[in-house]
């Protein structure tokens, strides 16, 4: 009786590491972006519960009450708030123009756009730029790491979650001394912020089979798109092979990534 | 000698016409398409709240013709395309082409006050494929850049790729379909695909 029962512990223990080691490939062979796919589900799953629980009923509220000319203000005072920040990261990369353009958008738009509601300076063609030091970091060739799932605040790669604290600060409405004021400020920002991203959330959950990996690539490619300024090398493209093959698929691929 | 003026001149008036319909660039019709279809979700309260069925029947009137799904079904599933036997290419064209239309139909009925920029198109007369590159403005945001690539058929252009801020919402499908193949085949992932059509059907009015 004894012996049967060793027998089939370690049958089950065989059958357990079968299958971790089965995971353990799959996952390898799924995405070499992504070694951290098991963390990394799980902890997506969990921001969907916070979000689906505490965050997104906010910004639905939010999205339904707040006319158009408010919410446009409200987008614009943080856009405003936001330029300071990316036109240092231009300076840091070195992209002088850029910089001085971001904060002159700042200089107009603090002043003339009474404290950042209005967006003038865009209107006179000095447009808004995208930029955070997890940029400017990768700018200068810091490689990105693999794709990591940040608590609450969603998907990343490593690189971006380390640098995540000083954007966090750079980015937002820290200098305001006031406690309260500075709380409120930095919820109604993440309401907002939701609230538009309510279309794509429904988006990414009728039209995908998988939304964890259709997220994850999603974010992989716009990240690098952004680091790069619209122009990534095309080599990080991964087009599972088909460019290699000269069928029409991998002849359009080509076409269409001039 | 009269007649013969007579039908050159009836083939002059309607030859350009007759080419601006068969052969519009491009950037025209991306454009046109695009202002077309957007102004008609301005006004349409219905689509505004969300009204699943119209908003299809707009996209399949409208939009639809000036697209090539079999294309976009062949780089989405990439390499593997070439092991699906014709009837399971048609199968996976179909069910690809019902979840893409549903998905971004829905997506047309969350549109609110945002304004499209056409950027200047550069492609010469001989191109067999190219990209007409559109930005969405939205007050406090930078634009969001939608560039749409096209290619030249007997019967016009047609859109075969729809690349949102850098990335193909084509080949973004790739990595799950390849895993659903691995897995379960090319029938694997015409089972998938069919599955979550019939899912998002049920609750016809979503």
């Amino acid at each position: 009786m004894k012996k049967n029962i060793t027998s089939r512990f370690a049958q089950a223990l065989a059958l357990g590491g079968a299958v971790v080691a089965l995971a353990g490939c799959t996952v390898r062979f799924a995405n070499p972006d992504d070694p951290l796919e098991s963390y990394n589900r799980a902890m997506f799953t969990f921001n969907e519960k916070v979000d689906e629980v505490a965050i997104q009923p906010v910004a639905k509220a939010y999205d339904k009450v707040t006319p158009l000319p408010v919410r446009t203000g409200v987008g614009n005072f943080f856009g405003n708030v936001g330029d300071v920040w990316i036109g240092g990261n231009n300076l840091l990369q070195g992209k002088f123009t850029d910089g001085l353009s971001d904060l002159l958008r700042f200089a107009l738009n603090s002043t003339v756009g009474i404290l950042g509601l209005f967006d003038v300076a865009s209107e006179l063609n000095l447009s808004k730029h995208d930029e955070d030091f997890g940029q400017t970091l990768g700018w200068w060739g810091v490689g990105e790491g693999a794709y990591f799932v940040v608590p609450f605040f969603g998907p990343r790669t490593i690189r971006d979650a380390v640098v995540l604290p000083i954007d966090l600060y750079g980015d937002n409405v820290w200098g305001i001394d006031d406690i309260a004021t500075r709380n409120s400020l930095t919820a109604l920002r993440l309401v907002h912020v939701r609230a538009n991203l309510l279309g794509i959330d429904k988006t990414l959950e009728e039209g995908t089979l998988d939304k964890y990996s259709y997220a994850r690539d999603f974010y992989l490619q716009q990240r690098r798109y952004r680091v790069f300024d619209g122009n990534p090398p095309l080599d990080e493209l991964d087009f599972n092979g088909a460019g290699q093959h000269d069928d029409d698929a991998g002849r359009l691929v080509k076409a269409g990534r001039q | 000698m009269k007649k013969f003026l007579l039908s050159l001149c009836l083939m002059f008036s309607v030859l350009p016409a007759l080419a601006a319909e068969t052969a519009k660039a491009p950037d025209a019709l991306v454009r046109e398409v695009s202002d077309d279809v957007l102004a008609i979700v301005r006004q349409d309260k219905a689509i505004q709240s969300g009204d699943t069925r119209r908003v299809i029947t707009l996209v399949e009137e409208k939009v639809l013709p000036h697209f090539n799904f079999r294309r976009m079904t062949m780089l989405a599933v990439g390499k593997d395309w070439r092991q699906a036997s014709p009837e399971q290419q048609g199968k996976l064209v179909d069910a690809f082409r019902t979840l893409l239309v549903r998905t971004y139909s829905n997506a047309l009925t969350q549109y609110r006050d945002q304004s499209i920029g056409y950027k200047p198109a550069k492609f010469g007369d001989a191109d067999a494929s190219v990209r007409v590159q559109t930005e969405v403005r939205q007050a406090g945001a930078q634009p969001i850049n939608i560039d749409y690539a096209l290619e030249k058929t007997t019967d016009g252009w047609k859109v075969y790729d729809v690349v949102v801020a850098g990335v193909s919402l084509v080949t973004n499908y790739r990595g799950t379909f390849a895993q659903e193949i691995r897995t379960g085949g090319v029938d694997g992932l015409i089972k998938s695909l069919e599955q979550k059509n019939r899912d998002l059907a049920a609750p016809a009015h979503s």
